[in-house]
């Protein structure tokens, strides 16, 4: 066990090493923070949450950050409500229970792209007249536009660059662009914007509330895809899945193997004939495309994913490496000891065989981690992630299933693609930094 | 076994057995791995199908195959042109279920495997259900045969640049052990943890869609140049991002694994003995570095094809490249079951295929084979 222990300490001495073993840290950290703060339930929600989850973002939105390392900036999204402080809400009673109410809402805008879309929500209460409202956008020069005026059912939408009525009425074909110009040169106009809207109600116990979202060019810390929804959660929740998964297949793969080539060589005979056997067949067995038949044919969730893998990884060229050295380790003189002492097979095999290949099982198990972690996300990128999780894979299956480097989404396949990238060399610096230490043979070369 | 069976630094230990003819000797080496490979391939089909049919999918495909056999003879038997429209469909289904208690769909499931067998080996695939080949037909077979060659092209050209490549440099670094580009081959190898697609992705990121100096992906340009050189050019232009995917995603692991061997091989001392016998470095490194290492690159070169075979499926996808590969994702897309067993028993071959080339060329370089005849297993 010391001599585990100084191993350990050998670690330090290699840069690699230490970069790996941060970007692990780094990455437990980031799982453990995923999940404390958006808990499984909650993830799964703004996952597959559909569109009233997603509303108040806009589609294919590059992360807001980028406004630094571009000189024209582009527009943030943002989305008010009545009820918040912002927005002034006025309310003036008339005769026989009518009201009036006026609504503002004053924004700066000082960017130098359009926004995708202006979407006004409105909610109101009536239980038989109908309220109504007008709405009017202000621009910094003075100008009023009058943008629509309707009667509200329960629950309605107004969409600004859907409204045909407003294209004529602006002469465009992009009301957002009209909106946002000068009517005369088409230029942009910065400044302070206005949202004016204007209700009456015709009954006492009427109601109207109304939720304006901007849907700008860029969201957030990581931006959206093309579904409205927010970056951070899949990106946050890869982590904890790929840890997950790339440790238990690993684990569980080494673990199985060695085990299972400690029983071949020990007790001989016909079980290590059929290992070595089955070892010859798995080698033809092609790996991938059962994996694929599995995940059309039965089940996608990635626990059935995980059990297959490991179970068609253990016999794999890693199970001969193992008995060439148990073949050698049982001819030792403790293991002829023990034997002369009477220990049973099963107590000579988890004793005294297996303990003795541990430092050779760390390197491995931990270099192995990041071929689990890549297949997780090659099978997403199939179309055959799991149906519920949010992983790293699936947004780049989504990124590339809508074209994204084509169309130059860049960073919603660049985002997931950095995270699997520093996961894998991660694992596989600090996998090569082991597998120096535990094998004196590499140690000189 | 022996290609894939001793990944570890194992000497070759010349043994002078009986003195029997080297061809006799090889050629039973081969008869028998042969016969043992194709044992091995049965058996991983039999398998293949089992996990398909787990679920009656293998039944589904002849089921198929029967409904159309039938209709398509009914409907084409001019005694049957003025039949009712109800008994026409009563005389077929009637047909149908003839024909699948003829070809036993109703016997226990382990016997029925056994039937799909000899026609998985025989790669009678049966007919795809949405899938066609570019000749129109809906044979799995030939759809995916007709794949095969774009897969093989990219596959053959990506892995033997890869290996003569690595094996050269290899020997170079090994010479000047120690120098910086020797550090920085050590300290790039555990990129090759990352798959092909992945460096794919950005390959096609930086080529593509930022320089437009390469295409996004695709075999040739559309429409196909009818010129054959033109043809080739194209075809040449859009190999070059795919194979340096493959290429980049292995080569700084490989050549650090040859150095390696190299680097264990050079401080033998029949080296030692040779270089002061004042043989000519190039000799010794020919004749006493390289020739007993090959057996060991070759094992560790067969290993890493293997896994290249089914990850080429990813490269393929991601780079739009025709072959096997993408079938089975578009199969996945359309839910075409007889495209997916059939492209799975295709790999299954393909890896055979793959195991024993590699064990034609292993049997080449190592003297056991040829002198001993040991290692037959």
């Amino acid at each position: 066990m010391n001599s585990l222990k100084s191993s350990f300490k050998n670690l330090l001495y290699y840069p690699s090493a230490i970069l790996g073993i941060l970007v692990v840290f780094l990455l437990v950290f980031t799982a453990v923070y995923a999940m404390v703060k958006i808990p499984y339930n909650e993830a799964i929600r703004l996952w597959r949450g559909g569109e009233d989850v997603w509303y108040q973002n806009p589609k294919f939105a590059p992360p807001a950050w980028i406004n630094f390392f571009s000189s024209k900036k582009y527009a943030e999204s943002f989305a008010v409500r009545t009820s918040d402080e912002t927005m002034t809400k006025e309310v003036t009673p008339g005769a026989e229970g009518t009201s009036t109410m006026s609504v503002s809402y004053t924004f700066d805008f000082s960017y130098d792209y359009y926004p995708q879309d202006l979407i006004l929500y409105f909610t109101s209460t009536y239980t038989e007249k109908q309220p109504f409202i007008s709405v009017e956008w202000l621009r910094p020069d003075g100008e009023k536009i009058r943008i629509v005026n309707t009667a509200l059912s329960k629950r309605q939408t107004y969409r600004f660059s859907q409204d045909a009525k407003l294209k004529t009425k602006l002469k465009t074909d992009d009301v957002i662009q009209a909106l946002f110009s000068d009517p005369e040169t088409g230029k942009l106009v910065r400044g302070q914007y206005q949202l004016l809207i204007t209700g009456a109600t015709f009954e006492p116990d009427s109601d109207i509330n109304a939720e304006f979202v901007f849907h700008g060019q860029v969201y957030g810390l990581a931006g959206t895809d093309h579904a409205r929804r927010d970056l951070v959660v899949p990106l946050l929740w890869g982590a904890p899945v790929a840890l997950a998964f790339g440790l238990i297949a690993s684990l569980g793969t080494s673990v199985l193997t060695m085990v299972i080539a400690a029983v071949g060589t020990w007790y001989g005979g016909w079980v290590d004939e059929l290992i070595q056997r089955i070892t010859e067949i798995n080698l033809v067995l092609p790996f991938l495309s059962i994996l694929i038949m599995i995940g059309t044919f039965y089940s996608r969730s990635i626990w059935v994913i995980l059990g297959a893998t490991i179970v068609l990884s253990i016999f794999t060229g890693a199970i001969k490496v193992y008995r060439s050295i148990f073949v050698q380790v049982k001819e030792s003189a403790y293991i002829e000891a023990a034997r002369a002492y009477g220990a049973s097979g099963s107590r000579i095999v988890f004793l005294y065989l297996i303990p003795r290949m541990i430092p050779l099982l760390i390197p491995g198990l931990v270099s192995s981690i990041p071929a689990f972690v890549f297949l997780e996300a090659s099978l997403a990128l199939l179309g055959l992630g799991d149906p519920v999780l949010p992983t790293w894979g699936k947004i780049i299956q989504d990124a590339n299933a809508n074209g994204a480097l084509y169309r130059g989404y860049y960073y919603w396949i660049l985002e997931p693609a950095t995270l699997l990238m520093v996961t894998g060399l991660g694992f596989a610096m600090l996998g090569f930094a082991l597998d120096r230490i535990f094998n004196p043979k590499l140690r000189d070369v | 076994m022996a290609v894939v069976a001793q990944p570890t630094l194992e000497k070759p230990t010349v043994k002078k057995g009986r003195h029997e003819n080297t061809l006799t000797r090889v050629s039973r080496y081969f008869v028998v791995r042969l016969l043992t490979l194709f044992v091995t391939v049965v058996i991983s089909i039999y398998l293949t199908i089992m996990i398909a049919n787990m679920g009656g999918h293998v039944d589904l495909i002849m089921k198929n195959e029967i409904r159309e056999r039938v209709t398509g003879s009914i409907a084409g038997n001019p005694a049957f042109v003025k039949m009712e429209p109800e008994v026409r469909q009563k005389l077929i289904a009637e047909r149908i279920a003839a024909e699948e208690e003829r070809i036993g769909l109703n016997i226990p499931i382990a016997v029925r495997n056994f039937r799909y067998l000899s026609n998985a080996l025989t790669l009678q695939l049966g007919r795809a259900i949405n899938m066609t080949s570019d000749s129109g037909s809906k044979q799995v077979r030939l759809i995916l045969l007709e794949r095969l060659p774009a897969t093989l092209l990219l596959m053959g050209i990506s892995q033997l640049f890869l290996f003569f490549s690595s094996v050269f440099l290899a020997l170079n670094l090994s010479r000047r052990y120690g120098n910086f580009w020797d550090k920085l081959v050590v300290a790039l190898s555990p990129t090759s943890a990352v798959p092909p697609w992945f460096y794919g992705i950005f390959l096609i990121l930086i080529f593509a869609a930022l320089f437009r100096v390469l295409p996004f992906g695709g075999m040739v340009d559309s429409p196909p140049p009818s010129n054959p050189i033109d043809y080739s050019l194209s075809l040449l232009k859009h190999l070059i991002l795919p194979a340096v995917a493959l290429i980049l995603s292995s080569i700084f692991l490989s050549i650090y694994n040859y150095r390696t061997f190299f680097l264990i091989y050079s401080s033998e001392d029949y080296v030692e003995m040779a270089k002061a016998k004042g043989l000519p470095s190039r000799d010794v490194e020919r004749r006493y570095i390289l020739r007993p290492t090959l057996p060991n690159i070759i094992t560790n070169f067969a290993l890493l094809i293997i896994t290249l075979w089914s990850g080429a499926l990813f490269t393929e996808t991601v780079f739009l490249w025709p072959g096997l590969g993408r079938t089975l994702y578009q199969a996945i897309g359309l839910y075409d079951i007889p495209i997916i067993v059939g492209s799975t028993i295709i790999y299954a071959y393909l890896l055979a295929i793959t195991v024993f080339l590699l064990d034609f060329i292993y049997a080449l370089v190592d003297p056991r084979v040829k002198v001993g005849g040991r290692s037959v297993a």
